[in-house]
This record gives structure tokens, sequence and C-alpha cells, in this order.
């Protein structure tokens, strides 16, 4: 192109000197390459994904048929944190069983705001063992590099099979206008707050009723 | 008087620190990126603190779309391909060759059986798209349970799958527990839960 070497004239020069060799300009045009350089990157650009999704496992309990109502039910009452999800990401919740023969419980409002159900789950679950506080320092020290991944987990195991009757259990009971949203949030929240025993249930017919009630006389 | 002749400077700039700047990107672009097969529904995903990595093979996905419409997918081309031809014996609906080998290349899908030649056969992405508006994805009810055939024909052909359900943020809750429930009856109870990373604010 621009490049060609030209000055090859001066007639009388050539009898004279020996022929030489073209000396073509070692420049290049690099446009199209730049071009292409440039096409490329815009497509990867525009079709990479860069974070990908992240999932968390779950566990369902078994569905046996052969359990009766009063063995299903078998939680003890004391630690038992019900957590009733509902619509516009609102959570009730309260202690105990919701028993329609007997005085119901109060239904206390919160939401999955950093100050909201966290909290009271963070609070529950130290009042038992100091179970949130020390797992969360052994969360630490893997952290740091002073424990390896798996003896975390057998500590954690050991620790919940130590006090496997006297730990909170959070039952989560999502009504018919909770959102997929509510439930993932709350599942996040039992492994913010280290919480090892949780469930997902459905909000039974009292319950709808005490959120019925609730959303009357608030 | 003479004018002062400016030096006519070259039009031509060094470019090789730029290209090779490009190139680089083009590299790290090339070797980062991965591509995603369209989905045949819109998905917001919920966010999670978990950072559990899903596998992109050996996987089986329903997806739950914010109008609670149902999707199914599962990966392998051969997988797939008898998936299909299990279901049309159930259901007698038979399917051509092409059809067969468009069902095993394409993602995920979320109309009931009857649909599906028509849905095959459509050619064009706004084709597709008009007959998935129409249909209200994949029938769930217990009387004609396709998502439970989906998911049972699936489990035969690979046992080892793992199982996802993606839903979107504003599904409904019912609408993912009757999921969980079709899982739970073909003996699935161990699935995972499609998440996003979680972002700054929850922290």
């Amino acid at each position: 192109m621009a490049e060609l070497n030209t000055d090859e004239g001066g007639g009388g020069k050539k009898k004279h000197s020996k022929q030489r060799a073209k000396k073509s300009s070692t420049r290049i045009d690099m446009t199209p390459m730049v071009d292409l350089g440039f096409l490329l990157l815009t497509f990867f650009i525009l079709t990479t994904t860069f974070s990908k999704p992240k999932a968390m496992e779950i566990n369902m309990p078994v569905k046996d048929k052969d359990l009766t109502d009063a063995e299903k039910n078998k939680v003890p009452a004391e630690h038992t944190l019900n957590m009733i999800l509902t619509k516009d990401n609102v959570v009730y919740w309260y202690f105990g069983v919701a028993d329609p023969n007997k005085p119901l419980p109060a239904l206390n409002k919160s939401n999955f705001s950093k100050d909201g159900i966290r909290k009271v789950l963070i609070a529950e679950n130290n009042k038992r063992h100091n179970a949130f506080k020390q797992i969360e320092d052994w969360k630490k020290e893997v952290a740091a590099g002073k424990l390896e991944e798996a003896d975390y987990k057998e500590k954690v195991k050991a620790f919940r099979a130590q006090y496997k009757t006297s730990s909170l259990i959070v039952l989560l009971k999502p009504d018919k206008d909770a959102k997929y949203k509510n439930v993932v949030d709350a599942l996040d929240e039992m492994a913010i707050c280290n919480i090892g025993s949780y469930a997902l249930l459905e909000a039974n017919q009292v319950e709808d009723m005490m959120v019925a009630n609730a959303n009357t006389y608030k | 008087m003479p004018k002062i002749k400016m030096p006519k400077s070259s039009p031509s700039i060094d470019m090789t620190p730029m290209v090779d700047l490009a190139f680089l990107l083009v590299t790290f672009f090339m070797l980062i990126s991965q591509f995603r097969a369209e989905e045949a529904a819109v998905i917001d995903m919920p966010s999670s603190v978990s950072d559990l990595v899903i596998p992109d093979k050996d996987i089986m996905m329903i997806l739950v779309d914010k109008d609670d419409k149902v999707f199914f997918t599962v990966t392998g081309q051969d997988t797939r391909r008898n998936v299909l031809e299990k279901m049309g014996e159930k259901y007698k609906v038979t399917f051509t060759e092409e059809q067969k080998k468009e069902f095993s290349n394409m993602s995920s899908f979320g109309v009931p059986i009857r649909q599906l030649p028509a849905y095959l056969d459509a050619g064009s992405p706004e084709k597709k798209k008009a007959i998935q508006d129409q249909s209200k994805g994949i029938p769930l009810d217990s009387v004609a349970c396709e998502l439970c055939d989906w998911v049972f024909y699936s489990r035969i052909g690979a046992p080892k799958y793992r199982v996802a359900i993606k839903g979107d943020q504003a599904a409904s809750y019912p609408a993912i527990r009757r999921v969980m429930d079709i899982l739970q009856e073909k003996k699935v109870n161990k699935f995972n839960l499609i998440t996003n990373m979680e972002t700054g604010s929850a922290e």
C-alpha cells in the first residue's frame, strides 16, 4: 500500500551497482486485524456471563405414610419457633404450638431485614448453648485458615448431636400468599443464623386464622 | 515572505499497544465466557448466601416463572431423546425424527405434551414464543400430571442426575410446594434451589 518501496529510480546507478534485493518495509497494515480483534472483543463481552448461579441444597424429610400424627408432631414445644411467611414479605413468629383448644400464642410481626427476624433467631440460638456464637467462631477459624473445612463440619455435627434435644428448632410455614423469594430468604436466614434443625412445612388452618386476625387488628 | 512549513506528520499512529490490549481482552473473555443456552422462560432468581456451584451437566431442572408456569429441562442429548420417546409412548404422541432432533438440542420448554410437536416444528423463536405464551406451562394437576412423568422418565434414564428447582422471586409458594411434592412423590428428597449470589445489602 502506501508503504511500498518506491525509491528504486536513479536510472544511472543501475549500471554500476549490483542489483540489490528489494528492501520491503517491515510495516504491515494492522487495521483489519484490529477490526477483527475488536469485533471479537465486543462479541465476547456481550455474551459472557460472569456470575454463575449458585444453589442451596435442601433435604426434605422422607414422606413416611406409616407415621401417625402424634409421631409427626413430636417436636419439643419450648424450643420450637414457628415462622409464618405471608404476603408483602412479612413474617409472623411465635413459640410453641398453636393448639386450637388452648389460648393461642401471640404473633410477633417481623421481616427479612437485618434487624428483623435475624436478631430474634440469633438471640434465641445463643440462649441455647451459645450455639450461634460457637459455630460463628468456628467459621471464623476456618476463614483464618486455622481450622480445616472437614474438621469444622465434624465439630458442628458433634455439637448438634450433643444438644440435639435442646437446641432451637425452626418451623418455616409459608402460607398461600407467600412468594418463593420469602422461602429462599427464610432458608437463607437459617444458614446465616447457624440453625441446624429446621423444617419447611405448610401453615395450618389455625395459623391461617391467626394471620388473618393479625392482619385485621393491626 | 517564506511561510513556515509545518512538518507533515504521518497520519498513521502506532497501534501496537492498542492491539495488544485488545487481544489480551479477547483472550480473557474467550477463556472466561460460557455460553448460556436461551431459556424459554425469563426467570429472576432470588439471591442467597449459599455458595454451592451447580454443575453444568447431569442435572434436571424445573423452572417456575413469575406466573407460576412450569418449565422443564434435562441435560444430555441422548437422555432428552430417550425421555421424549418414552413420553410419546405414554401419551400416544408420535414425534418425527426432526422433532426428536430439535428436542434434543433445545433447552427448557413449558408446553403440554400435546402441543409439543407444534412447538418443535415452529422453527423461529418468535413462533415458539407465541405457542409458549398461549400454553399454561407443563400441567401439574394430579389427574394429568405431565411433570410427574417427565421427572419419572428422566430419573429412569439418568438416575444419577441432580434435581434443581429454579424459581422466580415472585413465584407463589403453593406452586413451588406443588413441584416439591411431585418430586417427593417420585422419591426425590434432596434437591437444589438455584439462586443468585447475594450482593451486599444483606450483610
